[in-house]
């Protein structure tokens, strides 16, 4: 994969902007790949529709701006509705049912995959990691960065003494989309 | 190798408000009065974060007119001093930009430019006060104003503004823009000792023999700092060289000839240009900031498309590269000037071209100019 462009939204709080950051950390700094995060920003950074966007490329990042995303992320319906309409024909959407809700009709030239991260972030007690479980579980299906690459960048940018409730959300997101991936391949073959 | 907590070496991912104050700390800035302001607050917030670890003064003032006397004041003692702001602050800071220009003190002011007049729009990216950093203060004056293009330039641009400052003894300005200030990317510092940290000259004679203003045939006065026993002298009423004000109009054209030449001729040390495929470019975009990148991706499409297509990028922009664009102007049909402001650069452009092509402004508000708006110009221009 030359350039890839993710877009991530969500509600303000959600952490999605750090997500972004996570991401384009570890192809930065422990990939050694390019990356180039921007993000929208107002004052729905305190609450609204808030989404980051990020490149990363194996070459070099001219253009920074992601008009028309090949994996979408998004963790609110509002951003679903929002962004998904600029994703690619054969783009990837990663989303959490939850809260973009079960039966929303999702387009069939999409590969979607789901992940009801908000629960299970509440189920660890902490409803705050629910973005770090949506990175374990976008570990298990993109290939755009490596899973060692991630954790690398979670321990360096969460806050001191939070490390292994964090890895331990990446983990279970991981999992789950590491099984998710397996039952779509059975079903396919 | 001895740790210097001031530079953080190493790789980091960084947006370009991080990058540009820790590329003032590697320099060696001591000292930030500033009054935040969106999109430049991150500049104000690291730096309240990191001055006091590496034994520094941080202080909010009660706005912007009060920030640039401050940082003058820490200036003039000694300490390499900045303030960071958008728009309304840089309106507010004007005044007293001149006084740093008449009195000559070294200083860095970063403006990370919004969407104007007023307060405007102030999460959105804007170029319109790039006129304003060359003539915003009234009098005549010289200016030096650098435009980075990522987060790795607003650190090094950093270090080279105050570098600049303290050589030619002015404020010197980084006017960045929002995307520019926004983005995160990949922010190398260097090993100390490979980053050059250039300090004002400094009095060679006794303390009572210094004159303040007294070049000795240079451009740029030695500068001893307040507080340490020397007779420091200064004003903004035109001077003259024992810095007391003499209102003759020989001591102003003296003074102020003085103060444009030290920056004019010294232009070659001063004014840097990047330069992408322009050996044989027919259609040369001339582009400085964030929508420089965006001509970076338009240039490859259009060589793709067999149109001799190049890229001069301005990473000064004051003094105004005028010999750059005239050769330029001869050698190109077309030259197309992106900018987010209703043409302001565009201006300088058709100046120094003299005639000698056709100059397009491709004017754009708020946001940053698609690769394809660029191209679609430079295709529709080569009929």
């Amino acid at each position: 994969m030359g350039q890839t462009e993710i877009k991530l939204g969500g509600f303000g709080g959600q952490g999605i902007i750090l997500a972004g950051y996570i991401i384009g950390k570890a192809a930065a700094l422990y990939d050694k790949k390019n990356a180039t995060l921007t993000q929208s920003y107002g004052p729905e950074s305190r609450g609204g529709a808030c989404s980051a966007k990020l490149i990363v490329s194996d070459e070099e990042i001219d253009y920074p701006e992601v008009l028309y995303p090949n994996v979408l992320i998004v963790m609110s319906k509002e951003a679903y509705l929002k962004f998904s309409p600029a994703l690619i024909e054969n783009g990837s959407l990663l989303y959490d049912d939850d809260m973009v809700e079960n039966n929303i009709e999702i387009d069939k030239s999409v590969r979607a995959y789901a992940i009801p991260a908000t629960r299970m972030a509440e189920d660890l007690g902490k409803k705050i990691v629910a973005n770090i479980i949506m990175l374990g579980f976008f570990a298990a299906i993109m290939a755009v960065v490596t899973k060692r690459s991630l954790e690398e960048a979670i321990k360096t940018s969460i806050p001191k003494g939070s490390e292994e409730l964090n890895l331990m959300a990446f983990q279970k997101g991981f999992e789950y989309g590491r099984k998710l991936v397996k039952l779509q391949s059975d079903v396919k073959s | 190798m001895s740790h210097d907590p001031a530079i953080r070496t190493g790789e980091h991912f960084l947006n370009g408000d991080e990058a540009c104050a820790e590329g003032a700390l590697a320099c060696g800035c001591r000292f930030f009065a500033g009054y935040p302001i969106t999109p430049a607050t991150e500049i104000a917030e690291t730096m309240s974060r990191r001055l006091p670890e590496v034994g520094g003064v941080y202080i909010q003032m009660e706005d912007e007119l009060a920030s640039m006397n401050a940082i003058l004041g820490a200036s003039s003692a000694g300490v390499k001093a900045m303030t960071s702001t958008s728009g309304p602050g840089f309106s507010l800071m004007m005044e007293n930009i001149g006084l740093g220009i008449m009195m000559e003190i070294p200083c860095v002011v970063v403006n990370i430019q919004r969407g104007g007049p007023s307060t405007g729009l102030p999460t959105m990216v804007g170029q319109q006060d790039m006129m304003q950093a060359r003539w915003g203060s009234h009098g005549d004056y010289e200016m030096i104003a650098l435009c980075p293009w990522s987060p790795q330039e607003m650190f090094d641009f950093a270090i080279r503004a105050f570098n600049l400052s303290e050589k030619y003894r002015i404020p010197v300005l980084i006017m960045a823009d929002e995307v520019v200030g926004h983005m995160t990317e990949k922010v190398v510092i260097p090993p100390k000792e490979e980053i050059i940290r250039l300090y004002r000259k400094k009095p060679q004679v006794p303390s009572n023999e210094y004159i303040m203003y007294e070049t000795n045939g240079s451009l740029v006065p030695p500068m001893a700092n307040a507080g340490d026993g020397y007779k420091v002298i200064t004003t903004g009423l035109t001077h003259n060289e024992q810095g007391y004000p003499d209102m003759t109009a020989e001591a102003h054209e003296k003074l102020i000839t003085r103060l444009c030449n030290k920056i004019l001729l010294n232009k070659a040390d001063i004014v840097e240009v990047e330069e992408r495929e322009l050996s044989d470019a027919e259609v040369v975009v001339v582009a400085y900031g964030s929508p420089a990148r965006s001509a970076v991706l338009a240039i490859k499409k259009a060589r793709e498309q067999g149109i001799k297509a190049g890229l001069l990028r301005l990473r000064t922009v004051w003094p105004f590269p005028e010999a750059e664009i005239l050769k330029l102007a001869k050698q190109a049909k077309t030259i197309i000037v992106p900018e987010i402001n209703k043409g302001q650069i565009v201006r300088e452009i058709e100046r120094c071209a003299k005639g000698n092509c056709e100059v397009i402004l491709i004017s754009k508000l708020a946001l940053i100019h698609t690769p394809d708006e660029i191209l679609e110009v430079i295709k529709n221009r080569r009929l």
